[in-house]
Order: structure tokens, then sequence, then C-alpha cells
């Protein structure tokens, strides 16, 4: 037990996780490229149009897995956040400060494909609902965290900073969602809302599982990339750095 | 520890007194902001009527915002924080302390004046009342939530900007609920259900923030 | 086992082509570009780190000299 916990901790260290990392990021790429494509084989090339929405809906195979991915990478960093405050590893930092962009991304993707797929659907580029009023709010909230991270010199200070904003805005999440919700019923604004057509055909399900597994296994891939780059760039005075860089197969790591 | 509380209190409300300009600029940042709204939109009573919750609560968020970067940065400076956090008492009371106090110079005076103000919008007598209620309920939260960030962002370059950047979005439900009980007076539901929720976040947000607010300085005192 | 009839009718997405090529094209051009400019900056970064690597070790044997 006590021996598993100290392997555990030897892999959070930047030095032994860097090439560990670049062995894994092909694979993810990998994996990420063959759901990409057959999420959207299955979605764009196979499913039948939806009875309602007509082929507009389609959409949605972009729409849901970036909007699941935003809010999932939130709770992923948040945990690294907690992670790091817990057992002061450094790695948990690095980790969640190369999360950040790319959920907003995610978060910025949800919200334009949702902008053009209300325009056909409700005629209008934005509407107030619950579920895009959140998501822009989640939008702020990754912006603040890269804003702080950003602003601050000291890469310790940083992460530490960011892993309390990430944790106070984990904890804002649902209240913000609930709030926005309570507010949207209020404002009659509940007769457009996203709820999907309740017979949602078992292909379109599978298109969008599939899209959703090629948005997780990119942010994997991706976030494991700007992790070795910040691990880099942070760890530049140790020893390992330098002997990564200065030996002569360098150029392939 | 209420000892604790109440000497914090005071110190920061005479330290508050010997700078009584931030406080008034803050009240007419306040009278300003909410004076524009009708000339940017127009006198009509009905159209201000409806839009008045939202502007005073947004111009009330705006106004508790402008005096959060001094809220640690003048200990900070001088090195009083420095001796709260090395002190046996735990820096999470020194800080309820300081929100509260806070509050007391930022909030009470913004919800004692917001029912002036709201006269300019036509509101009702009731609406005024659930105003000036949902304020000095609501405000508390906005100290509690902003004492977290403006700790994030303590000796940050930019800070003030990077501050509202931070705690803005921290600030909706508190904006919808506040805004909403005086809304829903407007329009002839009852604002029990909005203030009991915005209570609900006010205490949630006194009771915790001031701890991840310690939590905060410590990191920045490191 | 292909919905579509026809590559035109795949294009026009029943009159929604421009909603839906225009999610399409900003989600692929998004994801495409992130991974393009992370491989960029990593690059510079390592040839930042090795030019310096390379000047801290020509200053000390200079300085052994």
């Amino acid at each position: 037990m006590n021996n598993r916990l100290i392997n555990w901790f030897k892999y959070a260290s930047p030095q032994s996780f860097y090439p560990i990392a670049g062995k894994m990021i092909p694979w993810f790429w990998a994996l990420a490229a063959v759901f990409g494509v057959a999420g959207l084989y299955v979605g764009f090339l196979v499913a039948p149009t939806d009875a309602q929405q007509g082929e507009g809906y389609r959409i949605i195979f972009l729409h849901v897995p970036a909007s699941w991915m935003s809010m999932f990478i939130y709770l992923v960093m948040a945990l690294w956040a907690a992670l790091g405050l817990a057992f002061n590893t450094r790695l948990s930092g690095m980790m969640a400060s190369a999360l950040a962009p790319t959920g907003a991304l995610f978060a910025f993707l949800s919200l334009w494909t949702g902008a053009l797929w209300g325009k056909p659907m409700w005629g209008a580029w934005w509407v107030w609902d619950a579920r895009l009023t959140s998501e822009l709010i989640l939008l702020f909230l990754y912006i603040g965290f890269i804003a702080l991270q950003s602003a601050i010199d000291d890469p310790r200070r940083a992460d530490k900073a960011g892993a309390i904003l990430a944790l106070v805005g984990v904890v804002n999440i649902p209240i913000i969602y609930f709030s926005v919700k309570w507010w949207n019923t209020l404002h009659q604004g509940s007769s457009v809302s996203l709820t999907k057509s309740p017979s949602m055909a078992m292909i379109m399900l599978w298109g969008m599982l599939l899209c959703a597994l090629a948005c997780w296994m990119y942010s994997i891939a991706v976030a494991l990339m700007r992790a070795r780059s910040i691990m880099l760039e942070r760890e530049r005075h140790t020893e390992w750095v330098r002997a990564l860089l200065t030996s002569t197969n360098s150029g392939k790591e | 520890m209420l000892a604790l509380i109440r000497a914090v209190i005071g110190r920061d409300l005479r330290l508050a007194m010997r700078r009584q300009a931030d406080i008034v600029s803050a009240m007419f940042f306040f009278i300003i902001v909410v004076s524009l709204f009708p000339l940017g939109i127009g006198p009509e009573a009905d159209l201000l009527r409806k839009l008045a919750p939202g502007v005073l609560w947004v111009a009330a968020l705006l106004a508790t915002m402008l005096s959060l970067p001094r809220l640690f940065a003048d200990d900070h400076r001088d090195g009083t924080l420095e001796q709260l956090a090395l002190a046996p008492q735990p820096l999470g009371l020194v800080v309820l302390g300081k929100v509260i106090a806070h509050w007391l110079v930022s909030g009470l005076p913004l919800a004692l004046l917001a029912p002036v103000l709201g006269i300019q919008f036509d509101l009702s007598t009731d609406a005024l009342w659930v105003l000036t209620v949902s304020l000095l309920i609501g405000t508390p939260a906005l100290s509690g939530i902003g004492a977290i960030g403006a700790a994030l962002t303590l000796g940050v370059r930019g800070g003030g900007v990077l501050l509202s950047l931070l705690v803005l979005p921290l600030y909706i439900p508190v904006l919808i609920f506040g805004a909403g009980a005086v809304d829903a007076t407007v329009t002839g539901l009852g604002p029990q259900a909005h203030l009991s929720l915005l209570g609900a976040l006010t205490l949630g947000g006194v009771f915790f923030a001031p701890w991840a607010t310690a939590a905060a300085l410590r990191i920045a005192l490191e | 086992m292909l919905y579509w009839n026809s590559f035109s009718e795949f294009i026009a997405m029943g009159n929604h082509g421009v909603y839906v090529w225009g999610s399409v094209g900003v989600t692929a051009l998004l994801m495409a570009l992130e991974p393009m400019l992370l491989i960029q900056g990593r690059k510079r970064l390592i040839a930042r780190l090795k030019r310096q690597f390379r000047a801290e070790k020509h200053d000390s044997s200079r300085s052994k000299d």
C-alpha cells in the first residue's frame, strides 16, 4: 500500500511525467481521430433527419459534446486544483492551467454552435435560455481563471490562487445554474428551450456519444501537449530539462 | 471570538472614517450611474419602472466593487496583514470582521440611498421598501464574495480590473435574486421567495467566503 | 446505409447549410488551430531554451580559461 503511494507520487513529478505524457499524446490523437471520424460519419451521413427540426438539428453533434466538455473540463480542473492544494504537487497546478484554455475553447464553441442552431430553430441568434446563459457565465469563469493566472508572475502562487478560484467557481456553478434557471422561468422564457424532441433515435445518441468521446480524447491530447510546454518553461533551471535539451536526440522529444 | 471580530470592525471603521472621500465617491458613483440610465433610455415612466430593479442592482454591484481593491491592500502594504496571519487567532475571523466593516461602509449606505434613487424611476412605496430590504440582505454576500477576489488579486498587476473580471460572474445569483425580489413586487408577485433565497446566499457567502479568503491571503503572503 | 441521395443534398442540409457548415467550419478551424499553435509555441520555447543553455555553457567555459 505504502509502496504504491510512493510510486504514484513519483509519476506526479514533472520529470517523470514529461516523457510519459510524450508517449501518450499520439495515442490520444489517434483515438480522437477514430472517434471523430466515426461520430461525424454517423451524425452527418447515416443519421436520419429530425422530424421537427429538419437537417439543422445536426449541429447538436457538435453543440452537445462541446457543452459537455466545457463543463467536464471545469470539474477536472477543480479536481486538479484540489489535489494541488491538498498534496502540494507541482504537476496538479500545471495540469489545471493546461486545461483552462481548452475548456474556454469548448465553452466558446458551445456558444457559437448554439447561436447557429438557434437562428434556424428559434429565429434568433441568441436566446436568454438558461443553458446558454449558464454556458456564457462558464466562459466568463474560464476567462477569469486564465486572466488571474497570467497576471501572477510567481508560478507557485499562480497555481494556488487559480486553484482557490477554480474551487470557488465549482461551488458556485450549481448555484449560478439554479439562479439562472429560476430567472428564466420567471421571465416567460420557458416557451423556447433547448429541450430535445422526446423521441431521440438511438443512432443519433450514438453519433453524439462518439463525438463526445472524440472531444474528450482531443482535450486530453491537447492538455498534455500544453502541460509539457508548461513543464519545460517552469523547470528550465533544473537539471533534467537541461539534460533533455542539450542531449543529441532531443529533437525527438 | 466576538471580541476579535468587534476589534477588527472597530479598527477598520476608524480607518475608513479617515478616508471618508472614498466612501462618498462610491456613493456618488452609484447616484450618477443610476441617474444616467433615464437619460440614455428616455423618461417613459412605464419603461423606467420595468428597468429600475435591474439598473439599481447592477449599479450597486459596481459601486461595491470600487472599494474592494483597498480591502486588504493598505494592511498588506504596512505589514499589518502579515502580523494578523501570524497571530494565533484564526485569520478567517479577522477576514469576517473586515467583510462586515466593508459592508458597513459600502453596502449599508447603498441600501439607504437606493430608495431615494428609486423615486427617480417612479417605483411604488412597496417596491422601494423591497429594494431597500433586498439590498440590505444581499450586499453582505457581495462583500463576502468580493473579499475572495480582493485576496486573490492582492499585489497583482492590473488588480482592479482583474478583480472585477473574477468577482462579477460570481455576483450573478445575488443580482438575479436581488433584482428579482423588486421585480416580483412591481409585477404583483410576492418578494418572499426571492428574499429568502437571497438570505440563504448571504448566509452561505458570509460563512464560507472568509475561509476561502483566508486561504487566498496566506498564498498571497507566502 | 447512407441517408443522403446526392452530394448537393448533403451540402444544402435542407436549407440549413449555412448554419450547419458554419458550426462545423468554426469547430474544425479552432480544433485544428489550437494544436498547431501549441506545436509552434513549443518549438519556439525549445529553441529559446537551447540557445540559453548554449550561451550559459559558453560563458562558463570561457570563465574557466
